[in-house]
């Protein structure tokens, strides 16, 4: 009885938390001139700039499971983030991924409570994602976090300036982290960090860098009550119309005619997609390339992914606010091959998630080794069978060349897999999005979200920015524990 | 008997001969492997794969078998087994996928035999059948075992692990047509080679990948598997379901494990991460390794007995480049090292200890606990050989019980129901509480008691009635106190009279008391009531008081909190004095104990008492109670600490205002909520209860006033009544109607809880004076108690 009116007061919020803006909407016309009592208004619309809002409210309307988790979710925190909304798409993923993410901050660890979230800010920080940032100040000063720490990195203690560098380097360039890096924060003086506390910071850069990269892949929004989530100017009409536009609220025909443009434009792109895989299915065994042939294919690979320009390439200033949580904002990806700098591949079959590193995160920080490796296995599996409007699709090989191409990026190869299918089946725009994503999500837009697979529903796009966002915090993993496990040999 | 004649046959006429060695690799090795006769050993890795001769003293490098200029992946080896029947054959598993056999015997330098590309991932495993000479089994990340004929082109079956990752495949030693494949996903599989289609058994051995299995070489339905969880596990295949019959628990995840030759119980494992050494387990005794090798810098990937049927032998493989023979002498034995004593306490306060028996032989007169003496049972009776063993130790176990926590809480609950904590003069509720403490075996305790009354006792009589005696007999109030002490002291000296204690710190009487306690208990109380009676007149007041106990003495007085109170109830107690006259006749021997000249002459008979007698009252004036409450608040929070918070309170109960304000609120609020929770946890609801009522906290006594709000339904509408009691705001009935009189009850309410009928208190009182059923006629035989 009484779990069950529970129940539906914390449904009744979620719905109420998705209806947010437009009862601000309705309501703010009159209640502000009526009172004098001046209501914040969101920005935007819906937890993200990319997808309309009523494709998110539909999905959690709709599923029954994904339900219950929001309202876990909401009854844990006492939020429901526009993170967890986008995600609603995938339920099972979500389950994973919260329950992970709960273990980091709030569960028994080696950290404090406020450092993990400080270093959650400084995680986010690197890629200049005020969301995170904001949100992780608020619960940063909640759990009793001292301010001054928000000035900059300068004000936190010296132990946690010590781990700015390991922070920039895993963000940009984490084949460069050796065994030195390691050794200079475990060294035994005052300001030093165990090694089990250095698991736990090491798990939560990486989920925030990577959490970063979806943030911006999805076209996140802020939270309503952070910074630049709300606005106090009543609705002008041209900001009206153009935000609708742009989430596909407004007007319908408009929406309609484009998509109707789109789709002759591009009609066939799926199938032309599904035939090369069903190709690459069969002649894989006829037309067998040579050893040579494979191991060039993957460094061409390596450097073509260099290659492909991040988009728009102009200089975006980190706003003054977020940037004072790192140091040296110039550091950035740096493509590996075209400084010249020779960096050896990092061979997955040497040293992999399943064999080595979860063997060392659940030795040195008990169950987030299996959480992690549930919510790689989950994300890396993750398939509903559906290409678009097709339906009983084996995506498998689709998904697999999606995670080896982010790990290509980084150096890392696996043996027994054909680089040349990776250029058969992502194409250009695609291969634009992913690099930007994960090596400068801050650089993410609109456009490039919507030029690739156009034909895809959005929680298939959703999907692809989850396995991005897992693939890369496996691929920072990666580095980040072998130089420790080299620290301990 | 049959194997042994087969080990000498097989060792025969070149028996192994060795010593600890190694030799550095160029790369890191990833699987070793050796051939049939003990003489070679085959190394593979990302970088290397070469063959080296196994000499007496050294390794000799023979062959280098990764040719071409520009390698690839082919040779880039995850596995690499050497034929057991066919000396020029080996296979690898590939990163790439690639399964290649080598034939030693080619002339030429590739000696790349056949290369099968039909895994889509890396092949983790290739296992040669032990008999057949062209069967060659491989298991894949891609989750397909395959079954080659090395004449055929292709594979001739495969076998499909539902897409769950292979880690691990082998065939049995002894089913000719058996092999067991370990998964990613913790499962084990056992397969009939003949039916592809489906397995014939699976089970879930470890929780995270089966990175190793491996079939005993003797007997035939044991599968050792282990994991990442940490584990080796022992499988009992011939039964219908596997059965674990051992489990060792090792400190990483389980790399290799492989059965020691001619060896029933032992295995060696070596880890995939962290752990560097190499172990050698009696899976027997699984808590410590028999053996252990340290000599690897970085993770050993790859173990194997050197000769399938001579256990001194190790070969290792391991990341930091090295190619090692173990000799199983110089192995180190982590069991010489351990400590084989062991402490521990038990849920009850019992303490075993375990040690060798040799220590503890030495005491004889201790008792041996009941199967304590359990020894190992000796293993290896074949051979005698002492470094075969483990250093057996045979330990004693004794276990120490204590007496009275084996009690359990006994003692607790039987305390709380007896203790008196008020009602009663305050010194008999310490004689009380001291009686029952002494009952149930509590020395200290019980003397704490009498310790407190007589501490407080005096001191009470001295500040309380004070202003009233001096009132009326003018000096006795400091003499009366005088005499108590007197009697006390009187006593004492009976029992002690070497003793000379004339240092007269206030608080050796009762010292000296708690000693000789119990059998003068009497006595004394009969000398203090005589103390008593002298100013009995001057200030007894407590009618109730007297009409109880007789033996109530002097304490009385300090039931007196309010002194005023004493004023108006002189009266009554002029009538009593009868009482204390019986009791003095009753010790007629003890001295006229009635003014000033009695305390003088009552020393006087006891010689070398003068000294005593001067000294006392110096001091006993300038002693009130308070003197004594630092000593007892020590004392309470002693007892608190001690977790006997059952002691604190009751005390702290007893001695009320004396105490009090000594001790801060918030410890006092502390105990009290620990005791009153134990109490409550033995459902002593009643004990809870009065020290809820008599505790001085306001905390505490507000305990009571909570949820003391009774929710009443309508009878008509069963709809709850908020307003008022009687009348329902729904139904507008009125709800609470007595049954006797057929009113509406507006205040008392009594009900019978078994038929809910009743009504005005006194009517209901009445009706069930006359009547035995219920006055609402439903037949419903209530009860009023």
């Amino acid at each position: 009885m009484r779990a069950s009116l529970i129940h539906n007061i914390v449904s009744n919020i979620v719905s109420r938390v998705l209806l947010v803006s437009r009862v601000y909407q309705t309501a703010n016309g009159y209640i502000a001139t009526d009172f004098g009592v001046r209501i914040p208004r969101p920005l935007g619309n819906g937890p993200s700039r990319f997808i309309p809002e009523k494709e998110i409210l539909q999905v959690s309307k709709v599923d029954p499971r994904t339900q219950s988790i929001f309202e876990d979710a909401f009854a844990a925190l006492g939020r429901l983030d526009n993170i967890s909304l986008v995600m609603g798409f995938h339920p099972q993923y979500l389950e994973s991924f919260l329950r992970t993410q709960h273990y980091l901050l709030q569960m028994d660890g080696p950290l404090s409570l406020h450092y993990r979230h400080y270093i959650g800010i400084m995680a986010a920080a690197r890629h200049q994602c005020s969301y995170l940032v904001n949100l992780h100040v608020n619960d940063f000063l909640q759990v009793g976090g001292d301010s001054k720490w928000l000035n900059g990195l300068d004000g936190a203690p010296q132990k946690l300036q010590a781990l700015g560098e390991l922070n920039k380097i895993l963000a940009h360039r984490p084949w460069l982290l050796t065994k030195a890096h390691i050794e200079h924060l475990l060294k035994a003086e005052e300001h030093s960090w165990s090694l089990a506390e250095l698991i736990h910071a090491v798990v939560l850069l990486t989920h925030y860098h990577s959490l970063a990269s979806f943030t911006f892949g999805c076209g996140i929004t802020p939270e309503i009550h952070s910074d630049g989530g709300h606005t106090f100017r009543p609705p002008s009409l041209s900001q009206y119309c153009v935000c609708d536009i742009a989430n596909g609220n407004g007007h319908g025909h408009l929406e309609e005619r484009r998509g109707n443009h789109q789709v002759s434009e591009v009609s066939g792109e799926v199938e032309v997609l599904m035939e090369r895989m069903k190709q690459l299915q069969e002649c894989r065994d006829e037309e067998e390339a040579s050893q040579e042939e494979m191991a060039t294919r993957f460094e061409r690979e390596k450097t073509e992914s260099m290659l492909v320009a991040t988009a728009e390439d102009e200089e975006c200033v980190p706003s003054r606010d977020v940037s004072r949580h790192f140091e040296d904002p110039s550091y950035g990806y740096k493509d590996f091959s075209r400084r010249g700098e020779h960096v050896p591949t990092f061979r997955v079959q040497d040293y992999s998630w399943e064999d080595h590193g979860y063997s060392l995160v659940n030795r040195l920080y008990p169950d987030v080794g299996q959480l992690l490796d549930e919510k790689f296995q989950m994300a890396y599996n993750l398939t509903y069978n559906t290409m678009a409007m097709h339906k009983d699709v084996d995506t498998t090989m689709l998904r697999r060349a999606i995670w080896n191409y982010i790990h290509c990026m980084f150096g890392i190869r696996y043996d027994d897999y054909d680089y040349g299918e990776i250029n058969q089946l992502l194409d250009r725009s695609f291969k634009v999005y992913i690099k930007t994503m994960v090596c400068s999500p801050e650089k993410t837009t609109k456009r490039m979200y919507e030029s690739f697979w156009r034909q895809f529903q959005h929680s298939e796009k959703v999907h692809v920015n989850l396995l991005l966002m897992e693939a890369r915090m496996q691929a920072e993993l990666l580095y980040a524990l072998r130089a420790i496990t080299r620290y301990m040999t | 008997m049959e194997k042994m004649s087969r080990v000498t046959t097989a060792l025969g006429g070149s028996a192994i001969s060795g010593r600890t060695m190694f030799c550095h690799l160029d790369a890191p090795a990833n699987a070793i492997s050796v051939c049939r006769d003990a003489t070679q050993v085959v190394v593979a890795g990302r970088n290397i794969f070469k063959i080296y001769g196994l000499e007496e003293e050294q390794f000799v490098e023979k062959l280098n078998l990764r040719v071409g200029r520009k390698p690839s992946l082919n040779f880039s080896c995850a596995d690499v087994m050497w034929h057991q029947m066919e000396e020029n054959l080996l296979a690898t598993a590939a990163t790439n996928g690639a399964v290649v056999t080598w034939n030693l015997g080619k002339p030429s330098r590739n000696k790349q035999d056949q290369l099968f590309t039909e895994h889509k991932r890396t092949v983790n495993k290739v296992c040669f059948h032990p008999t057949e000479v062209y069967m060659l089994l491989s298991g894949s990340q891609d989750g397909y075992m395959k079954c080659f004929d090395l004449r055929k082109k292709e594979s001739v079956s495969t076998f499909s692990g539902q897409s769950e990752s292979v880690r691990d495949v082998q065939f049995s030693m002894k089913d000719y047509f058996t092999f067991a494949a370990s998964f990613e996903n913790g499962n084990v599989q056992l397969w009939d080679i003949r039916r592809p289609d489906r397995y014939e058994r699976m089970f879930t051995a470890h929780t995270g990948p089966v990175f190793c299995c491996d079939w005993h070489p003797d007997d035939r339905g044991w599968l050792a598997t282990g994991g990442r969880d940490k584990m080796v596990k022992v499988w009992d295949m011939t039964t219908n379901r596997a059965k674990e019959i051992y489990c060792v628990q090792t400190i990483a995840s389980v790399a290799r494990v492989k059965w020691r030759p001619e060896r029933k119980w032992h295995l060696a494992t070596c880890s995939m991460m962290v752990d560097h050494n190499i172990y050698v387990w009696d899976v027997r005794r699984p808590f410590i390794p028999f053996a252990t090798f340290e000599e690897h810098k970085d993770v050993t990937t790859g173990i194997v007995w050197r000769h399938q049927h001579d256990p001194y032998f190790l070969l290792s493989g391991s990341k930091d480049s090295t190619l090692y023979q173990h000799m199983f002498k110089d192995a180190s034995r982590p069991v010489d090292r351990a400590n084989p004593e062991g402490l521990c306490f038990g849920l009850f306060g019992d303490l075993a200890f375990a040690a060798k028996e040799s220590l503890i032989s030495g005491d004889s007169n201790r008792k041996p606990y009941l199967g304590g003496d359990r020894r190992y049972p000796i293993f290896f009776f074949k051979k005698p050989d002492l470094t075969e063993q483990f250093a057996h130790v045979s330990s004693a176990l004794s276990v120490f019980e204590s007496s009275l926590e084996s009690k359990r809480m006994d003692w607790f609950v039987k305390t709380a129901l007896l203790y008196l904590l008020g009602g009663k003069p305050f010194a008999e509720l310490c004689d009380h509480n001291a009686k029952v403490a002494k009952e149930l075996n509590r020395p200290q305790v019980s003397t704490t008691w009498t310790m407190l009354r007589l501490m407080f006792s005096d001191p009470a009589n001295l500040s309380t009635p004070g202003p009233n005696n001096i009132s009326k007999l003018g000096n006795l109030p400091l003499m009366n106190s005088f005499s108590m002490k007197e009697m006390g002291t009187e006593s004492r000296l009976d029992r002690s009279k070497g003793e000379s204690r004339q240092d007269n710190i206030h608080l050796e009487p009762g010292n000296s008391l708690i000693n000789s306690n119990n059998d003068e208990n009497e006595e004394t109380e009969g000398s203090e009531g005589q103390a008593e009676y002298m100013f009995g007149d001057a200030e007894l007041d407590d009618d109730d008081l007297y009409s109880m106990e007789h033996e109530i003495q002097a304490v009385e007085e300090q039931e007196y909190t309010l002194p005023q109170e004493a004023f108006p109830l002189r009266h009554e107690i002029m009538d009593n004095p009868s009482v204390p006259e019986h009791l003095q006749q009753d010790k007629a021997d003890s001295p006229h104990a009635s003014g000033n000249e009695a305390e003088v002459m009552c020393l006087t008979p006891i010689e070398s008492l003068s000294l005593i007698a001067i000294s006392q009252p110096l001091f006993s004036p300038h002693l009130p109670s308070r003197f004594f409450c630092p000593v007892v608040r020590e004392m309470l929070s002693h007892y608190a600490e001690q977790g006997d918070v059952q002691m604190a309170v009751s005390v702290l109960i007893v001695l009320g205002d004396r105490i009090r304000k000594e001790i801060d609120d918030l410890t006092q609020e502390h105990w009290y909520m620990s005791y009153i929770d134990l109490l409550q946890r033995f459902e002593l609801w009643n004990v809870s209860n009065e020290v809820i009522k008599l505790s001085t906290c306001s905390a505490i006594t507000c305990l009571n006033q909570t949820s003391t709000t009774l929710h009443v339904n309508c009878s008509n509408c069963k709809r709850p009544m908020s307003n008022r009691g009687w009348i329902c705001d729904r139904c507008h009935q009125c709800a609470s109607v007595c049954a006797v009189c057929h009113h509406v009850v507006k205040g008392l309410f009594v009900w019978c809880q078994g038929c809910s009928h009743g009504g005005h208190l006194e009517h209901v009182m009445n009706w069930l004076k006359s009547n035995s059923h219920c006055p609402a006629g439903c037949g419903h035989l209530c009860e009023y108690t």
